[in-house]
């Protein structure tokens, strides 16, 4: 039989740009096949030409025996696509959503009733029809947007992004429901940014900058792999520093921090000796680990950063009074409400000096109003919110000096030069004269950027441009440094090189708070709280949060699988409408 | 194309277009507002001006002829002695112009020399400017007849031609007879122009257009998906709008509705061809906007004939004006507002108007793909 996609020679350029480098592949009927990479691989271009909305710049494409350019309207009647933000009109209610994508497929009479009752039931739609889909939870626009593409009875769907803004619980259940799709022999393809999805695919397409960098079972990529990852628990040392030495011996591709310890991955299994010889000496044991697919797409391309941070090793320590206390930041009762809708309900958390704290949650879980209340870009509707004792409310100015602030998307001027860039925040916050230009040429120098001055942060590769945003919130030299989901989007190795930043200022004592709804991403951090749909759900450091996670047959559980759990536990018994909030 | 896809589409078209509350102030909240504006705060008719009649002299016939200047509706008179108590007022607007009867008015009228009378104006503004001092001349001039026929003993001193002037069409030539009808045209701009590129370049900004695509639904049913709706939401206007304009407003409509209506469905389809083609090009809403209101709105209101006469206008633009098609229809409502159903004039008018529309929908087709390449 022939394969539901194949793909010859393919390519794509959008004017000069190459997007995607010719490239063959097929996509089998009956499987799950992911299609992994970072924002700007070329996940989303490549489904827009399966589903025949873009043509290939060169090569062929045959969907289901269609070209995706002679026979596009025959795709366009067989394929089933979801686009990012799930193509849903937010105006319309559920009910009416179907019945237009409904009408387009030309559904009618038995076949509509029969597949209307199939997916409300598939979906467990059924209570929400009269729902406006601008009402819906992300998890329940992810449903009805899979609803709307499965209306074409389709023998290919495609998902771009399906579990971007869904809660974890949420994207537990379109895992089985795609399974129990591809068991009845439909083609299913999932893009997704999150490296630990590709484990769960049977198939992967690895992309990264337009080119394949794997193609088959993940297993294939992971089991090269295999004897050289490794964990380093419970050191005496400071996981940060272990982290650090570990990096820089010769040998070590990669690692992270995990819990109280540290993951590394290895060139190859000869070099076990050295991080025996670490361990010894950090008091750590080490334990063997299966290797994740994150590991494997690292090493795949070359390995992570080094351990070292420049601009941490230049900064000079924080000042222990600069924080009046030991208390970093407050939350008290924090509570936020646009109209009807609460964005955030009684957040209440402390933040200790020299500590990394983590909001952790899908989108719309509340995590950036927090955020922002707690570096005054919003006011709180009730509640208070402290940084270095100073009420923001009253003390705005004096508070918002002892703190820096990293926007999502890093909120850079693609106008302005990297200098002007640089320029602009330092007079923003306060710098004038001798003091601004040494600062300005210190940053330079410590981030590298002496060859961009020139040219507008646009136009930056990704890791430079997170530098210089770096760069910009670090200027006024702040104890408190607040990153609003900096490595959002970002590949694993420019986040890799972010957090090697990161865990350097804050070895020199600088107090870190983030937000991110990569749950991997909680491991570096001291402390999390868990938010999900307003509320802090847990707080705790990520291994006691797992521990309480853990069950006889899940000793060691993942931070995702951790998340749902402890969510489950706090719904269990409540109200069974998991729904009401807007994404 | 098929029927039952359209219709969905449509159908899904309206219910958005009745949820949406910008629709409905676009279509019935800001026709509302735009008539009242020209019905009532702008007009451009001159009365009332204020005028400062500096009387330096105070002999009966001076006295009389600032008298004659009080009496007329046109001009609300501040009586003063001196030319210095009214300089600063002028300066401050509160005055639009000062006539100045000077000292030897009388002396110099019976000594039948020709007295000198001095008008001074705001040239700031230059229409009511020019208002003022013609009609101050005219008053002055219709002083002296009435007093040379008075004192007259021969047939010869009255005036040897009477002219009696009558406007057609708007009797009282009040502004308002041709500015509502007028803004009807703007009315619709901003409804076919406006609101079309902005509800295109909504799906595409929302990804709604790209999971239009990925299904059956042909291009042409996509399209007619959008204009069918607005295109009623455009005729539904102007009823509302005429509506308003014969009861409320009092404007007479002097031709039939029927006309009307065929004129405003004439004009929706260049107006909607635009905001389409807006939309294909630019695929955000805040571009399409600036677009249209650059491409669409200003050129009704400039370049129409609404506000500013095209006759007056420098020949070249002129010339652009006759591809403007909000053009055809102020020209065509006018007509059928103040004349009546005169087809000689209104069919060329439908015709240049179905023209310019058909010109945009070329243009949209071949710039329009079920595809997401650029």
């Amino acid at each position: 039989m022939a394969a539901t996609v194949e793909i010859r020679g393919l390519a794509k350029r959008f004017g000069e740009h190459p997007a995607l480098h010719p490239f063959d592949a097929t996509i089998e009927a009956g499987r799950l096949t992911g299609l992994v990479g970072p924002d700007g691989a070329g996940k989303t271009t490549l489904l827009r030409i399966l589903a025949a909305l873009m043509a290939p710049s060169a090569g062929s494409v045959r969907v289901l025996g269609h070209d995706v350019v002679e026979e596009a309207d025959s795709i366009h009647s067989e394929v089933g696509y979801m686009p990012q933000r799930f193509g849903l009109y937010e105006d319309l209610s559920v009910m009416e959503n179907l019945r237009l994508y409904s009408r387009l497929r030309g559904l009618r009479g038995k076949d509509l009733d029969e597949t209307f009752e199939r997916l409300l039931a598939f979906t467990r739609l059924a209570p929400f029809t009269g729902r406006l889909a601008g009402r819906l939870s992300g998890g329940m626009k992810q449903k009805l947007g899979l609803a709307c593409a499965l209306m074409a009875h389709p023998k290919l769907l495609l998902l771009d992004e399906p579990s971007v803004g869904v809660d974890p619980v949420s994207r537990q259940e379109l895992w089985r429901m795609v399974e129990e799709l591809t068991d009845d022999g439909m083609a299913v393809v999932w893009s997704t940014a999150y490296l630990d999805e590709a484990e769960r695919c049977e198939t992967v397409i690895l992309l990264n900058e337009g080119r394949i960098e794997h193609d088959g079972p993940p297993e294939a990529l992971t089991s090269r792999l295999a004897g050289r990852s490794f964990r380093l628990v419970r050191p005496d040392d400071d996981r940060r520093t272990l982290l650090t030495k570990a990096l820089d011996l010769d040998g070590v591709r990669d690692g992270v921090i995990q819990g109280h310890g540290v993951r590394l991955v290895l060139a190859d299994n000869e070099r076990r000796a050295a991080v025996d010889e670490l361990a010894r000496g950090a008091g750590a044991a080490v334990e063997a680990v299966p290797p994740r697919f994150e590991d494997a797409f690292i090493d795949r391309l070359g390995g992570g950063p080094g351990g070292r941070s420049a601009i941490a090793e230049r900064m000079e320590p924080v000042e222990p009074d600069a924080l009046n206390g030991d208390v970093a930041v407050e939350a008290r009762q924090l509570t936020k409400r646009f109209g009807q809708f609460t964005a955030a309900e009684r957040v209440d958390f402390e933040v200790r000096r020299g500590e990394v704290f983590g909001l952790l949650g899908p989108n719309g879980a509340g995590k950036s109003t927090t955020f922002k209340m707690l570096c005054g870009l919003l006011e709180p509707t009730s509640g208070e919110a402290r940084v270095a004792g100073l009420d923001l409310r009253h003390a705005s100015s004096a508070a918002k000096r002892r703190l820096g602030y990293m926007a999502q998307k890093f909120s850079l001027y693609g106008l302005l030069s990297v200098r002007q860039n640089l320029e602009f925040y330092s007079g923003v916050y306060g710098l004038t004269g001798g003091r601004r230009r040494r600062r300005i040429e210190e940053m330079i120098e410590t981030f590298g950027l002496e060859r961009y001055l020139r040219d507008s942060p646009d136009s930056l590769p990704l890791g430079f441009k997170q530098r210089l945003a770096l760069a910009c919130s670090l200027m006024h030299r702040p104890p408190v440094l607040f990153l609003d989901e900096p490595t959002s989007g970002v590949d694993p190795i420019t986040r890799r090189e972010f957090w090697v930043h990161i865990n350097g200022l804050v070895r020199k004592g600088v107090t870190v708070l983030v937000t991110t709804h990569f749950m991997e991403e909680a491991e570096y951090c001291d402390r999390v709280a868990l938010m999900n749909r307003a509320r802090v759900i847990d707080l705790d450091s990520p291994d006691a949060l797992k521990a309480r996670a853990a069950t006889p047959d899940r000793p060691d559980p993942t931070m995702e699988e951790t998340f749902i759990a402890l969510i489950e536990a706090g719904e269990r018994g409540a109200e069974a409408d998991p729904a009401g909030r807007a994404a | 194309m098929r029927a039952r896809r359209l219709l969905a589409l449509v159908a899904k078209e309206s219910v958005q277009v009745v949820r949406d509350p910008s629709a409905i102030l676009i279509a019935f909240v800001l026709p509302t507002i735009l008539l009242f504006l020209f019905a009532y705060a702008v007009s451009l008719d001159i009365r009332n001006v204020r005028l400062g009649v500096v009387l330096e002299n105070d002999g009966p016939a001076a006295r009389d002829l600032a008298a004659d200047f009080a009496a007329t509706r046109y001009f609300e008179v501040l009586p003063v002695r001196h030319r210095r108590e009214v300089g600063d007022m002028v300066v401050s607007g509160l005055l639009r112009g000062v006539v100045v009867i000077p000292q030897d008015f009388d002396r110099r009228l019976a000594t039948g020399s020709r007295p000198a009378i001095q008008i001074l104006t705001d040239g700031s503004q230059p229409n009511t400017a020019s208002f003022v001092s013609g009609y101050a001349e005219g008053v002055v001039a219709s002083w002296l007849d009435r007093r040379s026929g008075l004192a007259g003993t021969g047939a010869a001193s009255g005036p040897a031609v009477v002219l009696e002037p009558r406007f057609w069409f708007n009797p009282e030539v009040e502004s308002r007879r041709f500015l509502v009808p007028g803004s009807i045209a703007i009315i619709m701009t901003t409804i076919g122009t406006l609101l079309t590129a902005l509800v295109v370049s909504r799906e595409w900004e929302r990804g709604t257009m790209e999971a239009l695509f990925s299904t059956p639904a042909g291009i042409v049913e996509i399209l007619l998906g959008k204009l069918l709706p607005y295109f009623a939401l455009g005729l539904l206007a102007t009823l509302g709008c005429g509506l308003l304009a014969t009861t409320v407003f009092d404007v007479p409509l002097r031709g039939s509705w029927g006309a009307l209506l065929a004129l405003s469905a004439s004009f929706l389809i260049p107006a909607l061809g635009q905001g389409l083609l807006i939309s294909a090009l630019a695929r955000n809403q805040f571009v399409a906007a600036q677009v249209a209101v650059f491409s669409g709105f200003l050129p009704a209101f400039l370049l129409s004939g609404f506000l500013f006469e095209i006759d007056s206008m420098p020949p070249v633009i002129r010339a652009v004006t006759y591809v403007i098609p909000a053009r055809y229809f102020v020209t065509g409502l006018q007509t059928v507002f103040a004349a009546g159903d005169v087809w000689s004039l209104l069919v060329p008018s439908m015709l240049a108007m179905l023209a310019i529309g058909s010109v945009f929908f070329a243009i949209t087709a071949r710039k329009t793909r079920k595809s997401l390449d650029r």
